[in-house]
C-alpha cells in the first residue's frame, strides 16, 4: 500500500466573483521512500493541493476528495486535532520563501524546540541536544551558536536549512517541499537540492517536490506529475518524460528549456493559464496547444498509463511517429 | 543596547531646551497678566501695578527673564506659584500621584480588554462578532468624553446609587497620605472600608478615561493581527501542527504587538499629562485640572514649569516604549 493516496481532489475558493476552481479532480499517489515531483506553471494548483492535504488553506477554500489517505489514515474523516498530530510530524512541509517562513521574533532554537516539545514531548535538555543534531544534519556550521540566532541574522540558504531541520524534527514519512529553491541563489539552489535528496535517501522518507523548474525535476525526481490549470495532465517516470512526453503541454514545457533550444529564439508557450473568467470548455490547454483539433473542445479522454495517463485526445507518442 | 540608551538620553537635552522656550513663551503670549488677574474687577492703580510687576520681575526684557528661568532650572528651582506661594515642584508631586493612579488603572483596563477584543475580532474577521466589536470600538472612540462621563454619573451614581459622584475617597475616612496613591494609602491606614471606598471612587473615572485608548488599542490590535495572520511564518507555525491558540497567541501576537505598543505608549503619555476632562468631571485632584486652573490665573511659574515636567514624563514614557520595542522585536535590538 502506498504512503499517500489522493483521488479526485478538488479545491474551490469562494471569491467575490463566485467559486474559483484551483484544483480540479487531481489524483496523487506517492510510495514510501519515493521522490515525486509535481511540475506546472504558476496557478496550476500544485501548492494548493498540498496545502489542502496539510489543512493549511483558509476557510474560504472548499476541499472535496473521493479519497485522501495518508499512512493508513483518512484525512477527510479525522478531526482537526487528529490532523495536527500528523502534520509537522509524519507529514512535514517546507516553503518557498525561507526568510519570511521563519518567525522574526523568535530564535532558531525556540522554533526548532517547539516542534520537538509538541510532537515528541522532549524536555529542555533533550530539545537542545536534538536541535543541535538536527542543525548538524542539515549542514549548518557551529550549530550550538546558531540556536540563539534570529532568522534575520542568517542568510536565505541557512534559513531554508533551518526550515528543513524543523521539518525533519518529527522524522517525517513524507516531506513536501514547495518550490524550496525558487527564492535562493543558483549556487545555493544546488546545495539545498542535494541536501534534500541525500536526506531523503538517508531517512528513507518520501519527498514530494513542487517546482516549476524542469532542471530541478531532471536532477532530483523519480516520478513526475505535470499539472496544468488545476488538472493532472500527465504522469511519467522522469526519463520517459524527458525523452517521450505524451501531453502537448509537457512537450511545450520541455521545448521552452534554454538547454534544449535549437534556434536563435527561445520557444515559449503562447498565452497564459486560464483564470476564473476565461476557462475554456473541453481541454483547458486547447487555446494554447500547437496540436489542437476540433474535438479538443468537447470531452477529453484520459489515456492509459503507457501514454503517461495524459489528459489529451491526441497524445504525442515518440515511438509511433518515429 | 547601552550605547543606544545613552544616545537616546543625550537627545533628550536639546528637546528639553526646546520645550522650555515653548512653555515659557506660551503663557506670555496669552493676553492679560497675573498682576491684572490678581487685582480683579476693582482695578489697580498704575503705580501699584508697576511695583508688583517689578516685584515679580516681569518688567524686565523677556530674554533676561528667560535666562533667569533657565538658570533657576539648572539649579533645581522650578519657581513658586504666584497664587499659593508654594514651590511648583512640590505642588506637582502632591497632585501627580492622583493622575498616575487614574492613568494606570485606565491603561490597564484598556490593555486587558482592548488587546483580547482586537485578537478575537481579527480571528473572527468578517463575522457578526468582528462587526460588533469593531462597531462598539468606533462608538467608544467617537463619544464625547464629558457627555459619556456625565451619563455614567447619572446612571450609576444618580439612579442606581452604586458609585460616588466625585473625589478620591469618602469623607468618612481621614488618614495621612504616605505615598499619594489612594489605593495604597487606604490599605496602609488600616481603616476598615477605606480601600473599598477608594476603589469605588476610581471605577467611573477609570472607565471614562479608558474608553478612547481601549477603542484605539482594539482597532490597532485587530488590524495588526490581520496583517500578521497572512504572513508566511504563521503558515509555518500551523504546518508544525501547533494548535490555533498557540499560533495566534504566540507566533502572530508577538509580531502584531509592535504597532500596538506604539499606540499604548502614546496613550500612556497623554494620560499621564493629565486627563483634563475626566479630572474636571469627577473633581479628581490631578495635574490636568491643576494646569487648567493655573492657565486661567496666568500663574506663569506653574504653567511654564508644569508643562516642562509633563513633557519630561512623556519623553520618559517614549524612551521606555522604545526600549520595549527592542525587547519584543529582535530586528531593532540588533541594529
Amino acid at each position: 500500500m502506498g504512503l499517500l493516496d489522493i483521488q479526485n481532489l478538488s479545491v474551490d475558493f469562494q471569491t467575490a466573483g463566485g467559486l474559483f476552481r484551483a484544483v480540479d479532480g487531481v489524483d496523487i499517489q506517492c510510495e514510501r521512500g519515493e521522490i515525486l515531483s509535481i511540475v506546472g506553471e504558476s496557478g496550476s494548483g500544485k501548492s494548493v493541493s498540498m496545502l489542502a492535504m496539510m489543512g493549511l488553506l483558509p476557510w474560504t477554500a472548499k476541499i472535496n476528495a473521493d479519497k485522501m489517505v495518508f499512512d493508513g489514515k483518512d484525512l477527510t474523516k479525522i478531526s482537526k486535532r487528529e490532523r495536527r498530530k500528523i502534520i509537522g510530524k509524519d507529514m512535514a512541509m517546507i516553503f518557498q520563501e525561507p526568510i519570511s517562513s521563519l518567525n522574526p521574533c523568535f530564535t532558531v532554537g525556540f522554533q526548532l524546540g517547539e516542534s520537538l516539545k509538541l510532537h515528541l514531548g522532549m524536555n529542555r535538555a533533550e530539545r537542545k541536544k536534538r536541535s543541535i543534531e538536527l542543525l548538524e544534519l542539515v549542514g549548518i556550521p557551529a550549530p550550538e551558536t546558531r540556536l540563539s540566532a534570529f532568522p534575520h541574522q542568517l542568510s536565505g540558504g541557512m534559513n531554508q536549512r533551518v526550515m528543513i531541520a524543523m521539518a525533519l524534527s518529527g522524522d517525517p514519512k513524507l516531506l513536501i517541499a514547495d518550490e524550496p529553491t525558487t527564492a535562493l541563489d543558483v549556487t545555493i539552489q544546488a546545495q539545498i537540492l542535494d541536501l534534500l535528496v541525500s536526506l531523503q535517501k538517508e531517512k528513507e522518507m518520501a519527498l514530494i517536490l513542487i517546482t516549476h523548474d524542469m532542471g530541478v525535476v531532471a536532477e532530483t525526481a523519480e516520478r513526475v506529475q505535470v499539472q496544468y490549470a488545476g488538472q493532472r495532465v500527465e504522469e511519467q517516470h522522469v526519463t520517459g518524460l524527458f525523452t517521450d512526453p505524451h501531453h502537448p503541454y509537457t512537450s511545450a514545457l520541455l521545448n521552452a528549456l534554454p538547454e534544449r533550444a535549437v534556434g536563435r529564439k527561445l520557444p515559449s508557450i503562447p498565452g497564459v493559464v486560464p483564470g476564473q473568467y476565461d476557462r475554456p470548455t473541453g481541454c483547458l490547454f486547447a487555446p494554447r496547444c500547437a496540436h489542437v483539433q476540433d474535438d479538443c473542445h468537447g470531452n477529453v479522454t484520459r489515456q492509459s498509463a503507457e501514454l503517461g495517463n495524459a489528459l489529451c485526445n491526441h497524445p504525442l507518442n515518440a515511438k509511433v511517429t518515429a | 543596547m547601552i550605547g543606544f540608551l545613552l544616545k537616546r538620553i543625550l537627545l533628550l537635552i536639546p528637546t528639553f531646551i526646546g520645550i522650555t522656550i515653548v512653555s515659557f513663551g506660551f503663557v506670555r503670549v496669552l493676553p492679560g497678566d497675573p498682576v491684572l488677574l490678581m487685582a480683579g474687577e476693582r482695578g489697580i492703580s498704575e503705580e501699584r501695578y508697576a511695583a508688583l510687576l517689578s516685584e515679580f520681575g516681569y518688567d524686565r526684557p523677556i530674554w533676561q527673564q528667560y535666562l533667569e528661568y533657565l538658570n533657576n532650572l539648572v539649579h533645581g528651582d522650578f519657581g513658586n506659584s504666584l497664587v499659593t506661594k508654594q514651590p511648583v515642584l512640590s505642588e506637582f508631586f502632591t497632585l501627580f500621584p492622583a493622575t498616575v493612579e487614574l492613568a494606570f488603572c485606565a491603561i490597564i483596563l484598556a490593555i486587558f480588554i482592548g488587546i483580547p477584543a482586537g485578537i478575537i475580532a481579527a480571528t473572527k474577521r468578517g463575522t457578526f462578532i468582528d462587526q460588533s466589536i469593531m462597531g462598539t470600538a468606533l462608538v467608544g472612540y467617537s463619544m464625547p468624553i464629558f457627555w459619556w462621563g456625565l451619563l455614567l454619573i447619572i446612571v450609576f451614581s444618580g439612579t442606581l446609587g452604586w458609585t460616588p459622584v466625585s473625589g478620591r475617597i469618602s469623607l468618612l475616612y481621614f488618614f495621612e497620605q504616605k505615598t499619594g496613591f489612594m489605593l495604597i494609602d487606604s490599605l496602609l491606614s488600616g481603616q476598615k472600608g477605606a480601600f473599598g471606598s477608594a476603589v469605588q471612587h476610581l471605577i467611573l473615572p477609570t472607565i471614562v478615561l479608558a474608553t478612547i485608548p481601549l477603542a484605539v488599542i482594539a482597532r490597532q490590535t485587530r488590524s495588526a493581527m490581520l496583517e500578521v495572520l497572512g504572513e508566511d511564518y504563521v503558515r509555518t507555525a500551523r504546518a508544525k501542527g501547533l494548535a490555533s491558540r498557540r499560533v495566534v497567541g504566540v507566533h502572530a501576537l508577538r509580531n502584531a504587538m509592535i504597532p500596538v505598543i506604539t499606540v499604548i505608549g502614546l496613550s500612556v503619555g497623554t494620560l499621564l499629562a493629565g486627563a483634563i476632562l475626566t479630572e474636571t468631571i469627577f473633581s479628581w485632584p490631578g495635574i490636568g485640572k491643576w494646569m487648567i486652573d493655573s492657565i486661567s490665573r496666568r500663574d506663569y511659574p506653574v504653567v511654564q514649569s508644569g508643562l516642562l515636567l509633563i513633557a519630561a514624563i512623556i519623553m520618559i514614557v517614549n524612551l521606555l516604549v522604545d526600549i520595549t520595542y527592542g525587547l519584543i522585536n529582535p530586528r531593532i535590538r540588533h541594529q
